[in-house]
């Protein structure tokens, strides 16, 4: 019987094998940040332990970093320490490390594919959940905790247990309007946070297959957010043609050999799923969150469920909790709620062509009164590239804060957080309670929903805008 | 690590579904660089409510905790199981654990036991009827025991026994370097390095 493309990826990468034992796996790349390594590192040196593959590691600081005065010395004295650790551990270690104020720095998810250094058929890890994201070159790619980091700092390996497969098709095509973001939380919606959970997804189907590499590291950076263990795409021309030529990409006769075994790398015809999950493309709408987890979303067009919508008791609970910390009534159209802050970046949707998307729906018009909008790149690169287009001006002159690259208010670790009881427009990935500043209210959505939000200051999408030419003659 | 065999102790009950890393301990109280003295971050938002059930004297000292489902979503972050068990957690129940909790439970030492949600419901009316019911966690039996209950809990086998033993992962793995060092001699010289 064949293979899937996971299994495919799992099986190069087995060390070794034993009944009743996880398998040892080996990691191609493992990425490190500032948050989840200090306690690694501490443990190797206590150990007496050297970082086995520096060659296979790389360092950035993003989660904690400022997106204003990077020039300056970090004023927060604790998240200045976990930066400092980082830099002192890289060194002592001999890891790459891009830190704040350096080209390649940015967020760990955008600064992999960036440099090409995530390529199909990998394994790689890194202590953020996000991970996941490189899967959309048919890698293998998860979150670890901080032992894992340090058990892959010491060793180059990990012990997995073997997860089981799933295939989410996605059939048709996304409507115009409607992006990756949109898909990825219409099929949360629909499996609920704890639907992947124990597997590792293969996102399959015309409508996968015509998104760019961007949306598809959009997809599968949300795999997570369904307890899914990996997302992953089958790796094809779209995905070569955006890593060649990249500075870490191979050249000459190694990518001729590399793209060979690249195009082995899809799931055989005679192969199973243990899941299937179909969706279609064709019949999705913008799509936002009302409630405090990924899961509790409708799309734009619907109004707030009641809680006496959800048949499942817990759902139900879940719901009124949730409606009383976002502070929404059931019945309200999504389309009336006003929010303060409109946050556009992270890793989900922090990439050039988010910018870009964004940019162009919000060119000649205001952002509302009363509403700020806050654009932070997901990396230097991704900052120059917007601004060489000139995307940072039309933000600007539209009155919004264009800010260096980093994590930002996507988790609030740094000074860029909501106060209590604001109420945001994201495109990141998570409205926990208090995610993006204690007492916040986050509202998933994607870059376009974003900006035109900025706009209209509630929720929007670009069609409910006016026409450039008409905006400025009223 | 520190081995579990059996823990006899008192439990919270905590009445929620997906209760996620977020909560467990917001992002703020992760900037820490060592590995210690996270228990004040512990459910750090929610703790602010008087009202909120860890803050009831009657729970002090409580080590176990029996949670909804889908506990541990979101974040990696294994500050989330090192706040547990700073604050003196030693178990969690839930008939659903998120993936890599229940990966950074196990390497940490804290026993992430999963339950059917019905023997979460009994355990919940009844620690919430008298909080100093004592709970047992057989890891041994994999057995959960309290008043007339005796319910079995999964954990994989292989974590059980690192558990059982209080043994480090990355000691067993170094046991095979030989065959690590053989699989990079077959690594394609085409795959990427950072230096």
């Amino acid at each position: 019987m064949g293979k899937t493309l996971a299994e495919k990826v799992w099986d190069e990468h087995v060390v070794r094998s034993a009944e009743g034992e996880p398998d040892l796996l080996f990691i191609d790349l493992h990425l490190i940040h500032e948050v989840t390594s200090p306690q690694a590192f501490e443990g190797l040196r206590l150990a007496g332990r050297a970082v086995r593959r520096p060659d296979l590691t790389l360092a950035t600081e993003d989660h904690n970093v400022p997106t204003l005065d990077i020039d300056k010395p970090i004023a927060d004295p604790v998240s200045r320490t976990q930066v400092e650790t980082l830099r002192k551990n890289a060194e002592e270690f001999g890891v790459r490390l891009h830190p704040l104020g350096d080209v390649e720095q940015g967020i760990v998810h955008v600064v992999g594919p960036q440099l090409g250094l995530t390529q199909p058929g990998m394994t790689i890890v890194c202590g953020d959940s996000h991970t996941s994201t490189h899967g959309a070159f048919g890698a293998i790619a998860f979150g670890i905790g901080t032992s894992e980091v340090e058990h892959v700092l010491a060793t180059q390996t990990l012990m997995q247990a073997r997860p089981r497969t799933m295939a989410v098709t996605v059939k048709g095509s996304l409507p115009e309007g409607v992006t990756a973001k949109d898909l990825v939380l219409t099929l949360i919606a629909h499996t609920g946070t704890g639907g992947g959970q124990g597997y590792i997804v293969e996102y399959r189907g015309p409508a996968i297959e015509e998104l760019s590499m961007e949306a598809r590291m959009t997809i599968c950076n949300m795999s997570i957010e369904w307890g899914a263990k990996a997302g992953l795409i089958a790796p094809d021309q779209t995905t070569f043609d955006y890593i060649q030529g990249r500075p870490e990409a191979p050249e000459g006769d190694q990518w001729d050999a590399a793209v060979a075994h690249w195009k082995t790398l899809v799931t055989d015809e005679d192969a199973t799923f243990d899941k299937e999950i179909v969706l279609d493309a064709s019949e999705m709408t913008p799509f936002v969150t009302w409630g405090t987890n990924p899961g509790q979303g409708v799309p734009l067009g619907a109004s707030v469920p009641a809680p006496s919508d959800f048949a499942d008791e817990g759902d139900r609970v879940a719901a009124e909790k949730a409606l009383e910390y976002m502070g929404l009534e059931a019945g309200t159209p999504m389309r009336d709620i006003e929010v303060d802050t409109v946050f556009v970046g992270s890793c989900t949707n922090g990439r050039i062509e988010d910018l870009r998307a964004a940019a162009e729906v919000i060119k000649g018009h205001k952002v509302a009164d009363d509403t700020r909008l806050l654009v932070v790149p997901g990396s230097v690169r991704v900052r120059l590239q917007a601004e060489e287009e000139g995307l940072d001006v039309v933000f600007k002159e539209a009155g919004g804060e264009w800010r260096g690259a980093g994590c930002s208010m996507c988790l609030g670790m740094n000074p860029d957080q909501l106060q209590p009881g604001e109420r945001s427009a994201s495109t990141s990935n998570r409205n926990f309670e208090g995610r993006q500043g204690k007492g916040g209210r986050t509202h998933l959505v994607s870059p376009l929903v974003a900006a035109a939000t900025a706009v209209t200051g509630r929720l929007a999408s670009p069609a409910d805008l006016p026409a450039v030419g008409a905006a400025s003659q009223a | 690590m520190e081995k579990i065999t059996t823990h006899t102790g008192t439990a919270l009950p905590l009445r929620r579904t997906n209760v996620d890393t977020d909560q467990i301990i917001p992002a703020v109280y992760l900037k820490r660089v060592t590995r210690t003295g996270f228990e004040d971050g512990l459910f750090g938002a929610w703790r602010n409510d008087p009202g909120f059930i860890l803050n009831k004297p009657e729970y002090a000292g409580v080590s176990i905790l029996v949670a909804g489902p889908d506990f541990g979503t979101g974040s990696s972050r294994e500050h989330a199981v090192w706040a547990l068990m700073d604050y003196g957690f030693k178990v969690v129940l839930s008939s659903r654990f998120a993936d890599i909790f229940r990966g950074n439970s196990g390497k940490a030492g804290l026993l992430a036991a999963e339950v059917e949600q019905d023997v979460v419901e009994k355990l919940w009316v009844m620690v919430e009827a008298d909080p100093s019911t004592p709970v047992t966690v057989d890891l041994e039996a994999r057995e959960v025991r309290a008043g007339d209950v005796v319910a079995p809990f999964r954990i994989d086998d292989y974590t059980r026994w690192r558990l059982l033993e209080g043994l480090d992962d990355i000691g067993i793995t170094l046991s095979h370097d030989d065959d690590i060092a053989a699989y990079e001699a077959t690594r394609p010289s085409w795959k990427p390095a950072t230096l």
